[in-house]
């Protein structure tokens, strides 16, 4: 989509899987957001597909996206990335089960052009990736933190 | 004289959807052992699923994977209303081989050009490849593209789709609204048939294998939520049969269960199996680009899956097409489930391959006993198999290589370890 005065200039997405415990932080998150959507703001649920977020965010100047990473980091660390500026390991958002995922996606984007002027992504360290529907605490934490977060950046910049 | 033995471990496998691991012994130049590893239960989703009312069956299984949730909405729904006695026709069965189609193109084209061909090209991934290639990746995210507005209007949105329910849809669409997906669908058919021509000069191992494929089979059409499962070696069943035939067993490396045929072995699912099994009942187009591009209609060398791929991509854009043509909008988007009590079979072609569902349900429609049999399952010994057969040919290679030949071997199969468990670790290991 083209963006213009009247359309979203900002793309939020929340990544994950809501039956796989922590993984599912960016889609609570981004469900915690949806009702702050307006003509500059859009908010949407992605499984991580690496294409399928280039296709999202194409034409979108500011995207933030928020996934569950698992890096050794203490649980329930909130790990922050300018992927506009700097690469991403290939093997850091990989709870999803996808291979061609965020990181593949923000590479490829790159190489092709298509990296949106700021992409700010929120990983959220997560441990427990089982099936299920429970969030570790410290995970309900970070989620709370980022969406008060998030909510603050986004009215003032209204 | 001292024992030789060298041994292949790849910890990680690459570009395939999600995480596996492949062992490989060599012992005195010769295979000793070989083990693809699967390490997460896969029954969650059946457990999950008991004491669920029958209506939230398609949607909790779309999230077992977010590649084909298409796949196990269709398999779900069918199962469902096979247990309680309806039958679904005319534009409503239409739309659901639209939303099919749809599914068919994302997962295939970002399996070919995303996931496979970097292997053919001898690239180690799509970003190195597109450093070279950029129109053609483009082409591909492009076609991509096509697929998903299928299943992003059908479905209610792209990913997780939530429009499908048992009985139809939640909502329907006039023609105009579908007619919208024609346009790019021309372009996606006309990139599709390049997709073939592309993917046809690529070069080909040297590796074909006597195998039992195995896919649904409709008098028809080419298969995708209804039929009967055939092997070109004298299967032909009902799919209420589907377990008298097939079973289950775990093996000790892998946490995902490995399915055979009783009294038959391993056996072949997907592109290559419905494209052998149902060659005369593709598009005239489809088939006309398959002969162009080598495949007269048996095509044993799982490296040219690749090229099968590419043609029912193609197909999937022609079927796509012709079902918007001839689409009338139904009265109504659904027929009426009443729930009973009973057991219902399903078994609809995922693009990896079929993919079966029994559930029982009770009088209220609460579901008491739910299976699932994913592809890529039923896929696994025949991975095995092939690595047995095909390493040997290659032992000279450097290790770096031999595991690289070994990956894509995997690759062929475009496993769907997160439909099978969720992670799949590969580990190659050669002694």
């Amino acid at each position: 989509m083209n963006v213009s005065n009247n359309t979203p200039q900002i793309l939020i997405i929340g990544i994950g899987n809501l039956y796989r415990c922590d993984d599912a932080v960016g889609i609570l998150i981004a469900r915690k957001l949806k009702d702050i959507e307006s003509d500059r703001i859009k908010v949407l649920e992605q499984s991580g597909e690496g294409t399928s977020l280039m296709e999202a965010w194409k034409g979108y100047d500011h995207v933030w996206i928020i996934d569950a990473v698992s890096s050794g980091a203490l649980l329930g660390s909130i790990h922050r990335l300018d992927a506009s500026k700097e690469s991403i390991p290939s093997k850091y958002f990989s709870c999803s089960s996808h291979n061609f995922g965020v990181a593949e996606a923000i590479e490829l984007a790159r190489t092709l052009g298509q990296l949106p002027e700021q992409l700010q992504l929120y990983g959220v360290e997560g441990k427990n990736f089982q099936p299920g529907e429970i969030l570790s605490p410290e995970v309900e934490q970070a989620m709370e933190l980022i969406t008060g977060e998030m909510m603050q950046q986004l009215s003032s910049s209204l | 004289m001292k024992k030789k033995t060298k041994t292949i471990k790849v910890d990680y496998l690459a570009r395939v959807e999600g995480e596996g691991a492949l062992h490989i012994k060599i012992e005195d130049d010769k295979v000793s052992d070989v083990k693809l590893k699967i390490f997460e239960p896969p029954r969650f989703f059946e457990a999950f699923l008991r004491g669920r009312d029958f209506r939230e069956a398609p949607d909790i299984t779309a999230r077992i994977c977010g590649i084909c949730p298409v796949a196990y909405q269709m398999s779900a729904v069918h199962a469902m209303e096979n247990a309680l006695g309806m039958n679904v026709q005319g534009p409503l069965r239409d739309l659901r081989r639209l939303i099919y189609c749809g599914e068919w193109i994302e997962s295939h084209v970002l399996h070919i050009y995303m996931l496979h061909a970097p292997d053919f090209l001898g690239y180690e991934d799509a970003i190195r490849m597109a450093k070279d290639h950029k129109a053609i990746v483009e082409r591909g995210l492009k076609l991509k593209k096509a697929g998903n507005e299928i299943v992003a209007l059908l479905g209610g949105r792209e990913i997780h789709p939530i429009n499908v329910r048992v009985g139809g849809f939640y909502k329907v669409f006039s023609k105009k609204e579908l007619s919208v997906l024609s346009e790019n669908l021309k372009w996606a058919r006309d990139a599709a048939l390049e997709t073939v021509r592309w993917t046809a000069k690529f070069p080909f191992q040297d590796f074909e294998q006597d195998y039992e494929f195995v896919a649904l089979s409709h008098p028809d059409e080419y298969p995708f939520n209804e039929g009967r499962l055939i092997s070109n070696k004298g299967l032909n069943i009902n799919i209420a049969d589907y377990e008298k035939n097939f079973k289950e067993e775990h093996v000790e490396h892998s946490n995902a269960l490995h399915s055979t045929l009783k009294g038959g072995g391993s056996y072949f699912v997907g592109p290559m199996a419905r494209f052998n099994l149902n060659f005369d009942r593709l598009s005239p187009l489809a088939r006309q680009a398959a002969e162009e591009a080598g495949l007269k209609g048996v095509c044993n060398n799982p490296f040219k899956s690749i090229i099968v791929r590419s043609v029912e991509t193609l197909y999937a854009c022609d079927e796509a097409l012709r079902i918007i043509e001839s689409y009338q909008e139904p009265d109504r988007p659904f027929e009426e489930a009443v729930p009973c009590r009973g057991e219902g079979f399903s078994c609809t072609e995922a693009p990896r391959g079929i993919l079966y569902h029994r559930y029982k349900i009770d009088e209220s429609g609460k579901i008491l006993d739910a299976k699932i049999v994913p592809p890529t399952s039923q896929n696994q010994k025949t991975i095995e198999n092939d690595l047995w057969h095909f390493v040997p040919k290659y032992l000279d290679l450097p290790q770096d290589k031999l595991t690289w030949q070994c990956e894509q071997a995997i690759r062929n199969y475009d496993p769907c370890i997160s439909c099978a468990t969720h992670f799949l670790k590969l580990d190659i290991e050669r002694i």
